[in-house]
This record gives structure tokens, C-alpha cells and sequence, in this order.
């Protein structure tokens, strides 16, 4: 069993002179079969920690590391992969579905398939995403696909390495609610089948249907952390206090006025 | 009289296989100072519907069939200078991308003249300029910001105090805080009701987050391939919905995720 560790990560940026701390010296854990949620507003610090994570941005300091029965070594994009929020910038425009799958699997996978057995794990791919029939979609170029194929197409593409983790930032915002629920679905049988998901999203509904554990961000601080349920149902932190009583419900409870209170949300 | 009476409206796009029909015969009416929830997912024609009305469809897309009456009058008759006359001081609309919307290389107080400069044929008085921004509660000092140096939320802001600074009759929102974290989408919804109440005009809010139309509107109508499925009450379309679509969205509402072993632990 692996589990991807990030261990006091910190990032800062300066500007004009100044230094502004995106993100606060941020820990966790990671283990396979669990899907854990980062939450918080735009700016919050979110997607910087995705992005150190995927080495996309080098921390300030700490660092995120694979431990295993070996011990620890630094991560590898064969052990994880990213989603990224936009299906329809993070396809290339000029490639079919099946190059988008045959490039990381030739680059990243320590064995790569050829000829046949190429072309069946795409196949694979392309039935575990829910893109069947296969034959309907390896041909084609993402501009013909919807943003939910293209998103399905993009989660495809993060597993044709055959990662042990996947980082998610934001995977479903850009999606319709009914595309949304089908992408959620997805997510939660890849932990049954023991890949371990970072998500990071400021939609709580996403995080209350499938995230184990979740930690609340605030200006790049760690402001709250636990399992699901607890925070959901009894937040502590005036933040996700606010952002529980934010969710829009159909009777139109979080728009009503004091809305910070120790009360339990809906 | 309704303030807005759509009938038939049909809208179509030209495209190298044929005419694809995008508003199929669609009618609805805004009474004045009424707010109606568009509902539907991408696609179903949502935005076409707020374009053809405002008539700022373009190529490949025209208005192939019906009336939109605004105050009695047929919007769909009028000639571009009556169009300009009507625009922005009866109907004005606020689009999703806020960041796209506004100019890049104009100061906002710049965006805000240009607009006066049109419409009222003078620039805007400096307490004209606070009292605008004050509906949506920005400061004054942003004026001689750029764009780029405002958040999402508050771009999103200078987009609604831009389109109700003539205080038009009608505004259109075009998934307004759909880009937004619900944080700052709440502020910004609870000061379109408080304005609402103060200036009276009618809303069309269009949007596919369901919950957001069910707590503010008048009236929701659901839409899927261009055509009307239902056009009733929060209450009624919560309760009796009469078109399996809507039933469908209203499911997708409650429950995110069935098949999985957790339940969603709130009981609706």
C-alpha cells in the first residue's frame, strides 16, 4: 500500500516587493481506497496545493513524497495524475481521443503495451470512463465531444499511466448537475478500485456525496479538517460555518440574514 | 400587460449539415417586477432564448419565427435605432464571464462613461458614480481600477451596476455566479433581492443550479431541446412537476451520487 504524503507544504509569491503566502505550511495524508476533499473559496490556496503536488509548482518549502513498504521517494507522474477544471482547454485540440490515451501509457507506464494489447487497454480506458462503445469515441478529435465526454476523456488520459493517485481540481465545475452526479459516480468506483483521489472543489454537495475526509482552506491556512460527516454537520470554524450556510437550498435558508451562527446547517 | 409576452419565438443556427432548431416555438410571459428562474442544462437553449430577446443573436444564429412583445411593442420589428433606444435603459443583461464582458484596456470608471456617454449623450456625475456602485456595494477607489485587478465577484459586481445604472425595466442574467464560489455567489444574490426590492425591475435569472432558481424566483421555467417543459411556482415544480425532464433535474438536486455505498445523509 502507498500513500501519498504532503508534508509541510508552503508556498509563497512575491509581489512588487511584497511576499504574499498562498499557502501555509499545509500536511496530510493520502492512502489508496480514500477520497479526500480540500475545500475553500477562489484564492484560498486550493489548487496551489494541487499544483505542488504534480510538481507544477515548486514549494517554498516541505515537500510531497510517496511512502510505501520501500520507504519514501518523491512522486512521480506514474504514481499521480491530474484532472484539471476546464475539459475544454486541458485536451489537445489537434489530437484523436486515442493519442490523448497512447501518450502517457507509451511515456509514463514502466511497461508500455504495444500493437494489440495497445490497443485493448485503450479500449479498457475508454469502458472504464463509461466512453463505450470504444469504437464511437477513438477516433474522435475533443471538438466534437461534449464538456462531460471531455472531462470522462480527461480522467482517461490520468489513468493511462496507471497512477496510484489522482489530483482533481475542480473536475466538475465546469459540468451540468446531471454530467456532475455521472462524474462523481466514476470517481467513487475508482476508489473501490483502490486509487486514492485528492479533490479539491468549493462545492460541497460534490464533497458530501463521495469525499471521506476534508480539509477547509482559508487564505492558505488549514482552518479545519476531518471526516465528512463531522464537518458538514458540525462545523466549528466561523469559515466553513460560512461557507455550509452558503450552499444553495431550495427553500432559500442561505440567503436569509445572520448567517454565522452556532447552529448546525441544514 | 405583461412587460415581456414571448410567443412562438423559434431560433435556429445555420450549419454546414442544415438548420439546427435551438428555441422551438417557445412562449412565456415577465409580468412587471416579477423574477423567472430559467432552468435547463448547456445546450437546451437557455442563452439563445436571452439573446434572441435582447436581438443580439449572431451568425450562424437568427430568429426564424414569433413575436417578443416588450411593453406591447415587437421587439422583433423594430428597426437597429429603436433596438439602441430600447437596449440597456428598458432591458439590460448581465453575461456569465464577467471578465470577457468588460473592456481589458478601460479603468472602470472608463466603462462607465462610455456607456453614459451613449445613452444619456453626457458623462456620469461622480455622486451618479457612487450611487451605482453603492447598489452593489463596491468602493468608490475601484473606479480607476482595470479589470484585471478585481476579483471575479467584483467584476461580476461592475457587470450588474453597469447594466442597472439606467435602471432598466428588465435585467437578464446569463449565469451570473455560476463562475463564482458560493460565498461570494450568496453576497451577490442576496443584493440582487435587496436592490430588486428597491428599484422594482423584473428578473430573468438564467442558470442550471436548480436550488439558486427554487429559493429566489416567481416562477421557474424548465427548458430542454428549445422547448418549454414546465413553467410553474417554486412551490408547484418542487411538488407536482408534470414533465419527467424536470423530475429528473429535481433528482439530480437531492442526490448526487446513488449507486455508492455512503448515503447523502440529508433527507429531502
Amino acid at each position: 500500500m502507498k500513500t501519498l504524503v504532503l508534508d509541510g507544504l508552503r508556498k509563497t509569491f512575491s509581489v512588487s516587493s511584497k511576499t504574499v503566502v498562498a499557502v501555509d505550511t499545509f500536511s496530510m495524508e493520502l492512502s489508496q481506497g480514500e477520497i479526500v476533499a480540500i475545500v475553500g473559496e477562489s484564492g484560498s490556496g486550493k489548487s496551489t496545493v494541487a499544483r505542488m503536488v504534480l510538481g507544477l509548482e515548486s514549494p517554498t518549502a516541505g515537500q510531497a513524497f510517496i511512502r510505501d513498504e520501500q520507504g519514501h521517494r518523491p512522486c512521480a507522474l506514474r504514481d499521480v495524475q491530474m484532472v484539471f477544471q476546464d475539459p475544454f482547454a486541458s485536451l489537445n485540440p489537434v489530437h484523436r481521443v486515442q493519442t490523448h490515451l497512447t501518450r502517457p501509457m507509451k511515456k509514463l507506464r514502466l511497461n508500455p503495451p504495444k500493437g494489440e494489447a495497445l490497443h485493448r487497454d485503450v479500449e479498457a480506458l475508454l469502458r472504464r470512463v463509461e466512453l463505450s462503445p470504444s469504437d464511437e469515441y477513438i477516433d474522435r478529435f475533443p471538438d466534437s465531444l461534449s464538456g462531460g465526454q471531455r472531462q470522462r476523456v480527461a480522467i482517461a488520459r490520468a489513468l493511462a499511466a496507471q497512477p496510484t493517485f489522482l489530483v482533481a481540481d475542480e473536475p466538475t465545475s465546469m459540468l451540468d448537475v446531471s454530467i456532475r452526479r455521472d462524474v462523481l459516480r466514476l470517481f467513487s468506483r475508482l476508489r473501490a478500485d483502490n486509487l486514492g483521489i485528492l479533490l479539491i472543489t468549493h462545492d460541497l454537495k460534490s464533497v458530501e456525496a463521495i469525499a471521506d475526509r476534508v480539509f477547509v482552506l482559508k487564505e492558505g491556512l488549514c482552518v479545519e479538517s476531518g471526516q465528512t460527516e463531522q464537518i458538514l454537520t458540525d462545523p466549528r470554524h466561523p469559515y466553513t460555518q460560512l461557507l455550509c450556510n452558503s450552499v444553495p437550498d431550495p427553500e432559500g435558508a442561505f440567503l436569509r440574514d445572520d448567517p454565522v451562527t452556532g447552529d448546525a446547517p441544514r | 400587460m405583461s412587460l415581456l409576452d414571448v410567443r412562438s419565438l423559434t431560433v435556429e443556427y445555420c450549419g454546414a449539415l442544415g438548420n439546427r432548431v435551438a428555441v422551438d416555438g417557445m412562449s412565456f410571459q415577465i409580468g412587471k417586477g416579477e423574477f423567472i428562474g430559467l432552468a435547463g442544462e448547456s445546450g437546451s437553449g437557455k442563452s439563445t432564448v436571452a439573446k434572441a430577446v435582447m436581438r443580439i443573436l449572431q451568425t450562424p444564429g437568427f430568429i426564424s419565427g414569433g413575436e417578443v412583445y416588450f411593453e406591447g411593442v415587437d421587439i422583433l420589428k423594430m428597426s437597429s435605432e429603436e433596438l439602441r433606444e430600447l437596449r440597456w435603459r428598458d432591458m439590460a443583461m448581465v453575461f456569465q464571464s464577467a471578465l470577457d464582458s468588460l473592456n481589458p484596456v478601460l479603468s472602470i470608471r472608463s466603462q462607465f462613461q462610455d456607456m453614459a456617454q451613449a445613452k444619456l449623450g453626457r458623462p456620469m456625475t461622480d455622486s451618479e458614480l457612487v450611487e451605482v456602485l453603492d447598489f452593489v456595494q463596491l468602493e468608490p477607489r475601484l473606479l480607476d481600477s482595470y479589470p484585471h485587478q478585481l476579483s471575479g465577484g467584483m467584476r461580476q459586481r461592475v457587470g450588474i451596476a453597469l447594466a442597472l445604472s439606467l435602471k432598466p425595466k428588465l435585467l437578464i442574467l446569463d449565469e451570473p455566479t455560476t463562475a463564482l464560489d458560493v460565498v461570494v455567489q450568496r453576497h451577490i444574490l442576496r443584493g440582487l433581492i435587496r436592490l430588486r426590492k428597491q428599484l422594482g425591475f423584473a428578473v430573468l435569472f438564467i442558470t442550471h443550479d436548480l436550488p439558486v432558481l427554487l429559493a429566489m424566483s416567481d416562477r421557474v421555467i424548465v427548458m430542454k431541446d428549445g422547448q418549454v417543459c414546465d413553467d410553474l411556482s417554486p412551490a408547484e415544480l418542487r411538488h407536482h412537476p408534470t414533465h419527467p425532464y424536470t423530475r429528473t433535474l429535481l433528482d439530480s438536486m437531492a442526490l448526487l451520487v446513488a449507486d455508492d455505498s455512503r448515503t447523502s445523509g440529508r433527507g429531502d
